[in-house]
């Protein structure tokens, strides 16, 4: 649909990235295209009674390089990781949101875990010494807009802000969400995306009762999207912030967009055992239309990837429907970090968000035998160099949620 | 519990649950009202509850946020009650 000329579009000037595949948005997509996997063996605790034993981890980061030590123990691990990739998206957008007014900047996170370890923690004191052990932060750290209002709080954001659980549609669904608020004037710049980091006992217990999480107990055999030997997915923890913008503003000040988001859809499944199809062929073809671009002029896109069969020839079939056989590369990166709920579609959105800067597109690491070989021309193997104009990220968010967002390589 | 509330006991609560940012250091005279570091009420309430703990003294929110307003101030009220109970 297209719009009047000269008015606002939000754009994407900034990234921060804090995920297995590394800390910052460099470290990130070098190992994007290096093929190296941040999924081994759980650490953060003994996973040896689960039988879910691997997940994508962070390691090396530590709270207090990025957050005020009056701040840490107030917070989920979560919060903190959102605060450092928060930080890096605003200085690679080489904002300042003191200079700026307070009520045309705004925070809207993704969350879908909210703070479990904190809370699992303060669940523990409960049970093992009394209500009055439980700390007062349990009050605000486990809550899912935490990281949305502590963001909010510590660069004093007062535009309208929240925060959307929609599990792994979520981090598009907070772009989407930001560019309807750019657009229509009710604030100039969002800190969206997200980042989830459920990595303890009780989170991953709760993950556990979807029956999708795969058992295989090699790394690299594990969750193989499209594959196959595809049995699942791998819990991770992290994400992307992703700093959009109104295209004005930032052009004024000189800022260099990595990209406009020019469509976005949303829909939700039928209840399961209903005769209509799933959302997402349909969300596709509406994020298209919302972006005023036909299937063919789409370059790359990067798919849901979640590795249950069932699921993974839905999401191939749609795209098929949608694009023609093999008609359009595609991949899944996320098979480096495993799905990172909250913060799986925002990490996904940046790293469309640099591929399109680049002219790569990143490889789907691990996957050798596609099943949908015939409807997919899945990116395997190297990264493929080449000019790119857009991106078109989908995610399916668990209990029916479903996502699309298109993306343009500013000019 | 006959010991004195010492400034280090308090610095050790602030620092294991409640936060501290690094290089700030208190005194047993230091008047600087807890608010001016940026602590709210929740901090106030965590304070008392773990004074609560390691005291044994009684504390209800509103005393909290009326007394505990600065490191000086937490001092006199916990050592003060603490006199008061060894007098019996």
């Amino acid at each position: 649909m297209s719009r009047p000329a000269g008015t606002p579009e939000a754009v994407i000037t900034g990234i921060g990235v804090v995920a297995p595949t590394g800390i910052g948005a460099a470290a990130h997509w070098q190992a994007v295209l290096d093929g190296k996997s941040g999924i081994d063996r759980i650490s953060r605790f003994d996973p040896s009674s689960y039988p879910v034993q691997l997940a994508g981890e962070i390691t090396g980061f530590s709270a207090k390089d990025h957050v005020p030590g009056r701040l840490i123990p107030q917070m989920d691990l979560w919060t903190h990781m959102s605060l450092a990739a928060a930080q890096e998206a605003l200085d690679d957008a080489g904002l300042v949101p003191a200079e700026l007014t307070d009520y045309q900047m705004s925070v809207v996170t993704a969350s879908s875990s909210g703070g479990t370890e904190f809370g699992q923690r303060e669940m523990v004191r409960l049970y093992q010494e009394g209500p009055s052990r439980v700390g007062a932060y349990q009050s605000i750290a486990w809550f899912y807009a935490a990281t949305t209002g502590q963001l909010s709080i510590r660069h004093g954001m007062r535009g309208p802000s929240g925060v959307i659980c929609t599990e792994q549609a979520g981090g598009l669904d907070s772009l989407g969400h930001a560019r309807r608020l750019i657009r229509g004037g009710g604030t100039g710049l969002v800190l969206g995306g997200g980042l989830d980091a459920s990595m303890c006992p009780y989170a991953l217990t709760a993950q556990l009762t979807s029956r999708k999480l795969s058992v295989v107990d090699d790394p690299a055999r594990a969750y193989l999207p499209f594959d196959e030997a595809a049995s699942g997915y791998l819990p991770g923890e992290g994400g992307a912030i992703v700093l959009a913008e109104n295209s004005q503003a930032a052009a004024a000040r000189g800022a260099r967009p990595y990209a406009v988001i020019a469509g976005y859809a949303a829909g939700f499944d039928p209840p399961p055992g209903s005769p209509r199809p799933p959302a997402l062929r349909r969300v596709i073809e509406a994020a298209l239309a919302d972006a005023g671009l036909e299937s063919s002029d789409i370059d790359v896109v990067f798919a849901d990837g979640s590795g249950v069969p069932a699921e993974d020839r839905a999401e191939a079939q749609a795209l098929c429907q949608v694009f023609g056989p093999r008609a359009v590369p595609v991949t899944v990166p996320k098979t480096l970090t495993g799905r990172l709920y909250g913060g799986g579609s925002a990490l996904d959105a940046a790293t469309a968000a640099l591929a399109l800067r680049h002219g790569v597109i990143p490889q789907t690491s691990g996957v050798t035998r596609p099943v949908t070989a015939d409807q997919l021309d899945l990116v395997l193997g190297a990264p493929r160099t080449r000019q790119l104009t857009s991106a078109l990220v989908v995610s399916r968010g668990y209990g029916g949620f479903a996502s699309a967002l298109v993306l343009r390589r500013a000019a | 519990m006959t010991a004195e509330f010492t400034i280090g006991d308090l610095e050790e609560i602030m620092n294991s649950t409640i936060g501290m940012d690094e290089g700030v250091q208190f005194t047993a005279d230091d008047d600087i009202p807890f608010t001016d570091r940026g602590y709210d009420s929740l901090a106030m309430i965590e304070l008392a509850s773990q004074l609560e703990q390691r005291t044994g003294i009684r504390i209800p929110d509103d005393v909290a946020l009326e007394r505990l307003t600065s490191p000086r101030r937490t001092l006199e009220f916990i050592n003060s009650h603490l006199a008061a109970a060894e007098r019996g």
